[in-house]
């Protein structure tokens, strides 16, 4: 498979998820495994309702998408992929009303692991809202040959 | 040694749920996932009602990593706040009947969170409970689960560091 029809399956398939349709995520660019997906401001994301600023869950998630696609959009990756485990730094409080985008990039990748980076901003791009490491599953189609 | 006469059940129950509704309902992105809160005397449940929304993979399906991390999340949050907010409340320094989104203590802020994902989140309910596995007047570490069907099979487990909100009393 080219590296375009993986990015248009990556792209498709985070379109297709429920939970990023809740969340409004849209996707930015995604191939060669690396993946950039944005979701806006809402006042139902809020977790702190003095500040209006979003609930790092909702952070977690747009992370955790990202990643996936990051994944799956790289040229070696058969698949699917689910997240084995993830570590998100919180460094500051995204800004309220502002738009968060995350970038990951799928760093390395074998025939069972994918490793992965990603950071989330909002507009101040040179002050990372939340950094995040992880480990994914790198799944082979039914009948694929191990 | 002579202690006082037990206050009513119902003046207890009162207290505590209000304070634990405050604590609750004033976040909301906790109302957005449909997590809601059992309490046992001090000891908390946190419920994620399943809905569609929150599914990830609609082909297993499975509930999204994001929501499962989310409700990990927020679970460990609650937990902490709701401990530092118990002795408070049990010794009349708090009054739930006056607490609001104003009056609420600030909640502990995540400095990090590493989640594991053990299994496959299955489109139904979900629990988890947190323990404070210790809490410091700057930063506290909580550990939190989540199961489905079998409270020995966990689907996911998560460590989290909070910041610990600055007290003015």
């Amino acid at each position: 498979m080219s590296g375009v029809d993986k990015a248009k399956i990556a792209s498709q398939f985070i379109a297709y998820l429920p939970h990023a349709k809740a969340l409004d995520m849209r996707i930015e660019e995604v191939g060669d495994g690396v993946a950039i997906i944005s979701m806006p401001y809402s006042a139902k994301l809020v977790g702190d309702a003095r500040t209006g600023v979003i609930h790092g869950g909702a952070v977690s998630a747009l992370m955790d998408t990202c990643g996936g696609a990051a994944v799956m959009s790289h040229p070696d990756a058969p698949g699917g992929t689910a997240t084995i485990d993830l570590r998100i730094d919180y460094m500051r409080a995204a800004t309220p009303e502002q738009r968060i985008t995350a970038r990951a990039e799928c760093h390395h990748i074998t025939r069972n692991v994918a490793f992965v980076r990603a950071v989330a901003m909002d507009e101040d791009t040179a002050r990372p809202v939340a950094m995040a490491t992880g480990a994914f599953t790198v799944e082979r189609p039914e009948g694929a040959k191990q | 040694m002579s202690r006082g006469k037990p206050e009513p059940m119902q003046a207890v129950k009162q207290r505590r749920d209000a304070a634990l509704r405050a604590l609750v309902e004033g976040v909301p992105y906790i109302q957005f996932l449909g997590v809601t809160v059992d309490r046992r005397g001090d000891e908390l449940t946190a419920v994620l009602a399943f809905d569609e929304k929150l599914i990830g993979n609609p082909v297993l399906p499975a509930i999204h990593g994001g929501v499962t991390a989310a409700f990990l999340e927020v679970t460990a949050q609650i937990e902490v706040s709701w401990a530092m907010l118990w002795d408070d409340l049990e010794t009349g320094q708090i009054d739930p009947r006056t607490l609001t989104q104003e009056t609420l203590p600030r909640l502990p802020k995540t400095i990090d969170f590493t989640v594991d994902y053990l299994r496959s989140g299955l489109p139904r309910d979900a629990y988890a409970r947190a323990r404070v596995t210790r809490s410091g007047r700057r930063y506290a570490t909580v550990f939190v689960e989540a199961w489905q069907d079998n409270r020995s099979r966990p689907f996911a487990q998560a460590t989290v560091h909070f910041l610990m909100p600055t007290r003015d009393r």
